[in-house]
């Protein structure tokens, strides 16, 4: 038999330059660049742990440079869970290439076989006490050539960092307040703009009075760009109060209508539409169904909400503009202001400073591309931009609306013996940088302006769109079909929200399941189990089970429910149980969760990441909600967009299951959908009513309540 | 414009701003205080918190005029690397947050309540942490941070 050539990850093969990646630098540092950026769930620490491992030099010596364009790889995107296993792996490779050059390079200066050395913190040593360094061959070792598939990375035993919670490093600068964040940065002569948006939804500016902004002092440039209009002052304060006046005599059309948020299944449903067949499976041998229910879910358009405004600097020397974001994605910002800008991609820089939490595709993007048409007028100064919370909420994407319906054919024994699960919603995905026109907000409103781009879905093999996790992940229901509509048209602007569609689908799916399982009298841990054959999955649903003692006994105004998914089919296992109080209101008191993410690099990084998740979830199924009139966003506050507050939290329980053998994968999004369908399922436990209708308050119970009666 | 004067700190200072400036931006803007961050503007997510005269109040929404003499305290007077305060090392220890945004305004909130209450009850600390919202999550992380410190701080 003959063994499949090694592999090399996807992102070495992408930018297989091993100096890209990894460089010795003075003094006994080491400069490690991926690709990937901080986003407050800690990848910059678990990468660097994976660089120390396999460079066998302590973790203070890494220096974790911040991704830009001039010079870091290109790694795509920073989402969907991705990070660990595709900058992990390569920066695994990369740093285990590297070892592998210098021990041979060591080796020729020593004079002893390269098998017989050792590293240790950077010092390479062999039989006799003789010694080098990586930093003393520095000069003679090239890492200027691409990456083989030749150099094996260490086996687990060998790790001394993976595996092990190691602090992370960016958090003494935030607690001490250190300047890390982009808002905190002064850049030398920094000027500040502000962008007028209309408040009506997609309205043209008619007309704007500049002159009434004269009189403000410290204003440096009135910009006008078709319906792109904003100023530029040497202060925040002076930029805004231009602002208010630049408010007053602008002059708007009509704009574009907006759906009705009481039907959002009726507006989902009546629009025109893409229709893709996921998945589909035919029964062997099929049975006769005696009954199909048919249930209906939906989930409203949820903000992305971060406790930051979104801001971007930039500024331009000639016909070159430098920019400083927190987008995602580096690479691709740089596509996308390269088509408004028509210039070459080289004559942009993009450079990523930190920003608070995005939790996907937020307006960072689109600040940036305010700020690089403003700093036009600035003469060479840096000009910063920041977004007010108002339009944060109202004008950045939304995670997209849904619709799902599931036919469940049931035989005589209420088996399931048929599926149908079919979606309705625009598309999860309108990222910049992957289509020939721009995704940006004011590329749809300078004066040529660009159309307004219709939100796609991912393809299945990255883990689709709003398909995601649509596919059952019970292996023996003998037949399904999965069907997904995508709307062509977006009166309400969508993008990638964490999980995409999987929140949605998992809701309904495990809403469903529980459903069933009430049906035929039979506990819904015991259903799920008997339908999978994944020990992995069986795993967190046995260990999620134990560590909260499923099921407590019944108690008045208690009500316990579970979820269960694999995110996206293939990437992390997660079960979760909810604990809830059901009274005026529905209270979640506890959340307990086991996780298996494979190799978990920081495990104290993986808790977080989940128990993060399940309370952003929480917070999503009992109070979130974007609200909207016919012609207008109308939660542009926390006070109309409320979120769960501390008094407000349940506590949160997380095992990990460890399998230092099995490759990482990332563990942001594995929480969302397994909560939310327990908490919906502890609600009918509780209240007897199942409410299909996110998210789950008061008036939905009543209303789910009368429905069923 | 009129000076100002009252306490960054611990120390004495006086500014020449208008009094209705917020005290926000001319902490941000003018003195490059950046601990308390621009959150909303509205007084409704206390990433701005600051210690007015032992309280925690948003600062985003308050005037000038309204410190005039009166002792302001923002995560930068809490304490350094070298001497952190016992909120600051029990963060860490407790790596009590994600992105941290939120986390300045919350040290404040915290630092205010165990001035007034040295050994807070779970329920309390999360009623004192209640005008501070945190998009992450990592809520549960920071309160077990907050009941770390004050019970280090009730050591002899």
């Amino acid at each position: 038999m003959i063994s499949p050539a090694p592999k090399l990850p996807v992102s070495l093969v992408a930018n297989p330059r091993l100096s890209s990646w990894v460089q010795f630098t003075d003094g006994g540092r080491v400069a490690i660049s991926p690709g990937k950026v901080e986003i407050g769930q800690g990848i910059v620490t678990a990468l660097a742990q994976i660089a120390a491992d396999e460079l066998d030099v302590d973790l203070g010596r890494i220096d974790m440079i911040r991704a830009s364009t001039a010079m870091s790889p290109n790694e795509g995107v920073t989402s969907g869970s991705l990070s660990i296993q595709q900058s992990g792996r390569a920066l695994r490779h990369a740093c285990a290439e590297v070892r592998e050059r210098f021990l041979a390079a060591a080796s020729e200066r020593l004079g002893v076989d390269a098998a017989l050395l050792d590293i240790d913190d950077g010092t390479i040593s062999g039989p006799g006490n003789v010694r080098t360094s990586y930093w003393e061959l520095a000069g003679e070792v090239s890492l200027d050539r691409d990456a083989t598939a030749g150099a094996p990375a260490k086996s687990p035993a060998g790790r001394a960092l993976a595996g092990h919670s190691v602090p992370r490093v960016d958090i003494p600068d935030k607690v001490f307040a250190r300047p890390r964040f982009i808002h905190d940065c002064a850049l030398p002569g920094l000027l500040h703009g502000r962008v007028l948006r209309p408040d009506v939804s997609r309205a043209k500016l008619i007309a704007l009075d500049e002159v009434a902004t004269g009189a403000v002092p410290g204003l440096v440039a009135v910009v006008r760009d078709g319906s792109f209009a904003g100023v530029v002052a040497d202060s925040e304060a002076a930029a805004e109060a231009a602002l208010k006046i630049l408010r007053k005599g602008a002059t708007w059309s009509t704009g574009e209508p907006l759906p009705d948020e009481y039907d959002l299944a009726g507006f989902l449903k009546s629009q025109p539409v893409q229709t893709t067949v996921i998945d589909a499976r035919t029964a062997t041998s099929p049975k006769q169904a005696m009954r199909t229910l048919r249930r209906q879910y939906t989930r409203p358009y949820i903000a992305h909400a971060s406790i930051a405004p979104s801001c971007a600097m930039a500024r331009w020397e000639g016909d070159r503009v430098h920019v400083w974001t927190h987008s995602q994605g580096i690479y691709l910002l740089r596509a996308d202001l390269a088509i408004v800008l028509k210039l070459p991609a080289e004559s942009i820089i993009v450079e990523h400073m930190e920003g608070a939490g995005c939790y996907g595709h937020n307006a960072a993007d689109d600040v940036a591309l305010d700020a690089v048409l403003l700093a036009k007028a600035a003469s060479g100064r840096p000009v910063r931009v920041q977004w007010s919370r108002h339009d944060e909420m109202s004008h950045a994407p939304f995670g997209a609306a849904m619709a799902i319906e599931i036919e469940a054919d049931l035989d005589a024994d209420n088996e399931i013996v048929g599926w149908r699960h079919a979606i309705w919603s625009n598309g999860h995905a309108a990222r910049p940088g992957r289509a020939a026109q721009p995704a940006l907000l004011a590329a749809s409103e300078i004066e040529n302006p660009y159309p307004r781009m219709i939100s796609s879905n991912p393809p299945a093999a990255n883990g689709g769109g709003g398909d995601r996790n649509s596919v059952p992940l019970y292996d023996d229901f003998p037949a399904w079909t999965i069907t997904s509509h995508r709307l062509l048209t977006m009166p309400v602007r969508t993008s990638a929200l964490r999980t995409l569609g999987a929140q949605g689908n998992l809701f309904a799916i495990e809403s469903l399941i529980d459903e069933i399982a009430a049906l035929r009298g039979e506990d819904p841990i015991a259903f799920r189990l008997r339908h999978l054959r994944d020990e992995r999955a069986k795993d967190v649903i046995r260990v999620a089970a134990g560590r909260a003692q499923w099921k407590p006994q019944k108690r008045s105004g208690i009500g316990y429910g579970a979820g269960f998914a694999r995110y996206k089919n293939t990437g992390a296992y997660c079960a979760a149980i909810a604990e809830i109080e059901g009274a005026e209101d529905i209270r979640v008191k506890r959340l307990t969760l086991a996780v298996d993410v494979g190799e978990a690099i920081n495990p104290d990084g993986v808790v977080n990441q989940i128990e993060g998740g399940a309370i952003q979830a929480t917070s999503w199924v009992l109070k979130e909600r974007v609200r909207f009139d016919r012609t207008r966003i109308t939660s542009v506050s926390w006070t109309d967009y409320p979120i769960l507050r501390f008094s407000e939290v349940p506590a949160v329980d997380v095992e990990i299951i460890q399998r230092p053998e099995i490759e990482p994968v990332g563990a942001g999004e594995a929480a969302h959908g397994p909560v939310t369908a327990a908490i919906a399922n502890a609600v009918y436990d509780c209240l007897g009513v199942r409410v299909r209708d996110l998210p789950i308050t008061r008036d939905r119970i009543i209303a789910a309540a009368e429905l069923a009666s | 414009m009129p000076s100002l004067q009252f306490r960054l700190n611990g120390a004495a200072i006086a500014v020449d701003v208008d009094p209705d400036q917020t005290l926000l931006d001319v902490l941000r803007s003018r003195l490059g205080v950046t601990g308390p961050h621009f959150g909303c503007g509205a007084g409704e997510c206390g990433a701005c918190h600051v210690m007015v005269d032992d309280r925690a109040m948003t600062s985003c929404d308050m005037p000038m005029w309204s410190v005039e003499n009166k002792d302001v305290v923002t995560v930068e007077g809490l304490g350094t690397m070298q001497q952190p305060h016992p909120l600051q090392r029990a963060f860490i220890a407790e790596q009590a947050m994600q992105c941290g945004y939120c986390v300045s305004g919350i040290l404040i909130s915290a630092a205010a309540l165990l001035k007034r209450n040295p050994s807070p009850t779970e329920a309390e600390v999360r009623e004192a942490l209640d005008r501070n919202l945190c998009r992450c999550g990592s809520h549960n992380r920071m309160v077990r941070a907050v009941l770390r410190a004050a019970s280090e701080m009730a050591e002899p």
